[in-house]
């Protein structure tokens, strides 16, 4: 691994710690995409198994062992096609989703040589071409004369779109911000989503045909349910988590106390990375992908010293083992067992973050995993420029809560939209999907199934 | 350490690795180079007729790829050698002096004309050349002219020519076979009548190797045309080896030496040749896909492999899987197997119970219990040797025999051996 460090050891928060040309390498270094060569010897070690394991460990349920042969015998538009008729967003699944905890895991070759085949790999080799060229692969059938709501233009969103575009019906997409593709767009990091992959991918998406698009449309501001209830004959909410978990610590306004969502999306967004203010010193607190991202990118950014503080073991983060060793590898430190406690600040600007570290409890020899310590436990500081919040999302603080006499409200629980197994709502004719139904993953494949079950379900009604 | 060298037909060589005719023997610049890095001997390119033909000067070669482009299997459509034959002459009287422990055998292609046989035999041995293999056997360009295969798909004209050879020969006379042919005992048995003291086998079969699918023409072409060519490496091993086998136990051919050809790539392959029946081995595509080095491992490994089996020399290995072949009328019928997975090798493919359940005899389960587990339903297995065929892990499925009664049929096996000849089923069965 080859990547720029920083040199300028100056504190505080400045942009430019890397030159521009620093910086766009060291996010393209993470880049990875198989050659033709590679792609044949790695696609002659699937086996092609029966039932194949890693089928039944993709969300989206992709014909993997199909897709790999397809690849193997030349055939690559055909194994796209596998591949995006399962999962449309596939080529942006084949750059974020953890395969080392799916299809890779679930691989055979595990059992003897501990090296899965490359799904994830090959699925992007696959799939690069159509997007790239954008060889349209799908028709809008013919039209039913429906009309469906997608409130929500992330992965769920435009997954449901696009299968009912598929299936004849006419949909309107509102979206809230002013680009497609939501955490696509906003929220994956920027070293695995480059070259504009999530606009491509919404672009192919709409060039189905069937589809407009209004942006700059939120749920509760500019559109109401109600009335989308009335003018659609479906509506499907993928709203997704819109407001940041709070610390709820002292000090926790003091400016460079940032959400690592919002930097991210700037990141994403900036036109020149290194002109983006970034911190000698940056402290995570959070254990999930949303902390790993905001660690790894700050470290591309030029940060010294960056380290993820996290309240639980290293088992219980919700970032992959992967994508630990990735941080690591990248001079990100990860601590475990300690919340913070107290944000340090000067003329209100942060200057450290005090953590108390416990040592995980045992009750009747079982180590807990979860829950803040019974007891007082040792307190220690880290200085920083820099703290990002990265302990996850909420539905909108806004989102309309249900009134206890209106039964064509949503159900919520666990801050999240209930939904069946056909991702109905509680309120006839709305189903909802992606991060603001409870109890997910939080995975862009999960959102794309959510989708596409969605949308078979809302046909089943509407036909 | 096991004895390498190996006397075939008086011909002694360090070890039983000659390259075979072929353009990796064309001149002494290569040979002086197989020399060095080991090669026993030699089958120099075959020589014919001043003037020397000539080649095309677009593809010669194609190949059969795996997908991560190892030669699997390789075709061409090079004639002889196309240097006049005095410069062949000279070169193989030097090397013949700079490496008198290495064997230097002459392939030759002659016109089926005594004539030209009673004036080159005797000047091609002047070159001091250990003995002479008759070229009867390349399929393509010169078998258009009444040579090569032309004349080995003739046991008549192997027979004459072989005679001819003999008469004029004073070395050792070789012929070399195509397996163009229906069967290879009959032209093995015209070579041996005609005198000759050995055979080599097998020479190049008939091919194409694909089609150009942008073009849609035959690939390989020249100014696009093409023609077809001499298949040849590790793709056509069980061929040759089938026909090496039949000539070692035939009773027409049984006894006849052999030098085995046909897709020669490591050690492994060798000791197979040698087991049914050949004395030495001939390589070519394995040296023009990897070059000459590629020699050290097949010596090194079949000297290991030797030490290992108690076997003292290459001479001691010949034949001793001939035994074990036989017509399939003489297998016996009341052997039966079963087939049996290893569960702790088990990676749970599932390509056992697919390829069984779709193509064979529904004989392996994908869950047991409701859990994923491929196991082998004795009720239904026929022992066929598909799953073994088709599992990844080696080793993971075996056949075991099985003895009382078949689960599959109820009948109690038989542990008297009864094979076709005296089965109920048969209507020509021995009284």
């Amino acid at each position: 691994m080859n990547m720029n460090t920083n040199t300028d050891t100056s504190a505080g928060v400045q942009p430019r710690r890397l030159d521009r040309q620093q910086v766009a390498d060291n996010f393209a270094g993470l880049e990875s995409c198989l050659s033709a060569s590679e792609a044949a010897v790695e696609a002659d070690r699937c086996y092609f198994c029966y039932d194949a394991p890693c089928v039944r460990a993709c969300p989206t349920a992709i014909d993997v062992p199909m897709f790999i042969q397809k690849i193997r015998s030349g055939n690559l538009i055909g194994s796209a096609e596998t591949i995006l008729s399962a999962n449309i967003m596939g080529g942006m699944c084949a750059r974020v989703c953890p395969t080392e905890i799916l299809c890779e895991q679930a691989c055979v070759r595990n059992d003897f040589e501990n090296k899965p085949v490359e799904i994830g790999a090959l699925q992007r080799f696959a799939t690069d071409p159509v997007l790239d060229q954008q060889v349209q692969l799908f028709a809008r059938g013919a039209p039913t004369g429906k009309r469906v709501a997608v409130v929500g233009a992330g992965p769920a969103g435009l997954s449901c779109a696009h299968r009912l575009a598929v299936l004849g019906h006419e949909v309107c997409v509102f979206e809230a911000r002013d680009k497609l593709a939501g955490l696509n767009e906003y929220g994956v990091a920027a070293y695995k989503a480059g070259g504009d992959i999530a606009q491509r991918e919404a672009q192919y998406i709409l060039a189905v045909g069937g589809i407009s698009v209004q942006t700059n449309k939120t749920l509760g501001v500019n559109i109401h349910l109600p009335e989308l209830r009335a003018q659609y004959d479906a509506v499907f909410l993928s709203v997704g988590l819109t407001s940041t978990r709070r610390l709820d610590i002292a000090g926790e306004d003091a400016e460079g106390v940032l959400d690592a969502v919002d930097y991210i999306a700037d990141l994403r967004q900036a036109p020149d990375k290194s002109e983006l203010p970034v911190g000698r010193r940056v402290v995570v607190i959070g254990g999930g992908m949303t902390a790993i991202d905001i660690a790894v990118q700050s470290k591309l950014l030029g940060a010294d010293e960056v380290t993820i503080v996290y309240r639980r073991g290293q088992a219980q983060m919700g970032a992959s083992e992967h994508e630990q060793a990735l941080a690591q590898t990248r001079g990100v430190s990860i601590r475990h067992w300690a919340s913070p406690r107290r944000i340090e600040s000067e003329n209100g600007r942060v200057r450290g973050v005090e953590f108390e570290a416990f040592q995980p409890q045992a009750i009747d020899g079982v180590p807990q995993t979860d829950g803040d310590p019974a007891r007082e436990g040792e307190r220690f500081t880290l200085a920083a420029d820099v703290v990002f919040k990265a302990i996850g999302q909420l539905l909108a603080d806004d989102f309309p809560a249900p009134a206890p006499d209106d039964r064509h409200a949503l159900e919520l629980k666990a801050g999240g939209i209930v939904v069946d197994e056909e991702r109905r709502t509680s309120a006839p004719g709305v189903w909802a999907g992606g991060d603001c139904i409870p109890d997910g993953d939080n995975l862009t494949v999960s959102a794309v199934q959510d989708g596409k079950v969605a949308a078979l379900s809302i046909n089943q009604f509407l036909t | 350490m096991a004895d390498l060298t190996t006397n075939f037909l008086g011909i002694n060589s360090p070890n039983p690795f000659w390259l075979a005719s072929a353009p990796p023997t064309d001149k002494a610049y290569n040979v002086n180079r197989a020399f060095e890095a080991g090669w026993g001997g030699v089958s120099w390119k075959t020589l014919g007729e001043d003037p020397p033909i000539v080649n095309v000067n677009g593809p010669r070669y194609a190949a059969l790829h795996s997908n991560d482009r190892r030669v699997i299997g390789f075709n061409n459509i090079e004639l002889i050698t196309d240097r006049p034959l005095p410069d062949n002459l000279k070169e193989m009287r030097r090397i013949k002096r700079d490496w008198p422990d290495r064997a230097l055998v002459a392939s030759v292609m002659l016109p089926m004309n005594e004539e030209s046989w009673a004036q080159h035999i005797p000047m091609i041995e002047d070159t001091g050349a250990d003995g002479f293999e008759l070229n009867f056997g390349c399929p393509h360009g010169m078998s258009e002219r009444g040579m090569g295969s032309a004349v080995g798909q003739v046991p008549e004209y192997v027979q004459l020519a072989t005679e001819w050879c003999k008469k004029y020969a004073r070395v050792p006379v070789i012929v070399k076979l195509t397996p163009n042919v229906t069967s290879i005992v009959h032209p093995a048995q015209a070579a041996k009548e005609g005198g000759a003291d050995a055979v080599s086998l097998i020479n190049t079969i008939n091919s194409i190797m694909r089609v150009d699918r942008d073009s849609l023409t035959m690939y390989p072409t020249t100014d696009g045309m093409g023609t077809h060519g001499g298949y040849c490496g590790e793709a056509v091993k069980p061929i040759a080896l089938h026909m090496v086998a039949e000539i070692a136990r035939n009773p027409q051919t049984r006894g006849l030496p052999i030098s085995g050809i046909g897709g020669v790539t490591t050690w492994q392959d060798a000791v197979d040749f040698i087991a049914l029946g050949a004395t030495n081995v001939q390589v070519c595509t394995a040296a023009m896909v990897y070059g000459f080095k590629i020699i050290e491992d097949m010596t090194d490994g079949l000297s290991r492999f030797l030490d290992e089996k108690g076997v003292a020399s290459v001479h001691a290995l010949v034949g001793a899987a001939i035994p074990s072949i036989t017509e399939w009328k003489y297998l016996n019928l009341n052997h039966v197997d079963k087939a049996t997975i290893d569960q702790e090798k088990c990676i749970q493919c599932g390509r056992c119970h697919i390829v069984c359940e779709d193509t064979a005899h529904q004989a392996i389960t994908h869950s047991v219990n409701g859990k994923r587990r491929f196991e082998v339903k004795d009720e239904e297995c026929v022992g066929c040797n598909l799953c073994v065929s088709v599992c990844p892990i080696e080793g993971c499925i075996s056949m075991r025999p099985t003895t009382g009664a078949d689960p599959r049929t109820g009948a109690p096996i038989h542990p008297q051996p009864a094979d076709w000849t005296t089965h109920p089923n048969n209507p020509l069965r021995h009284a």
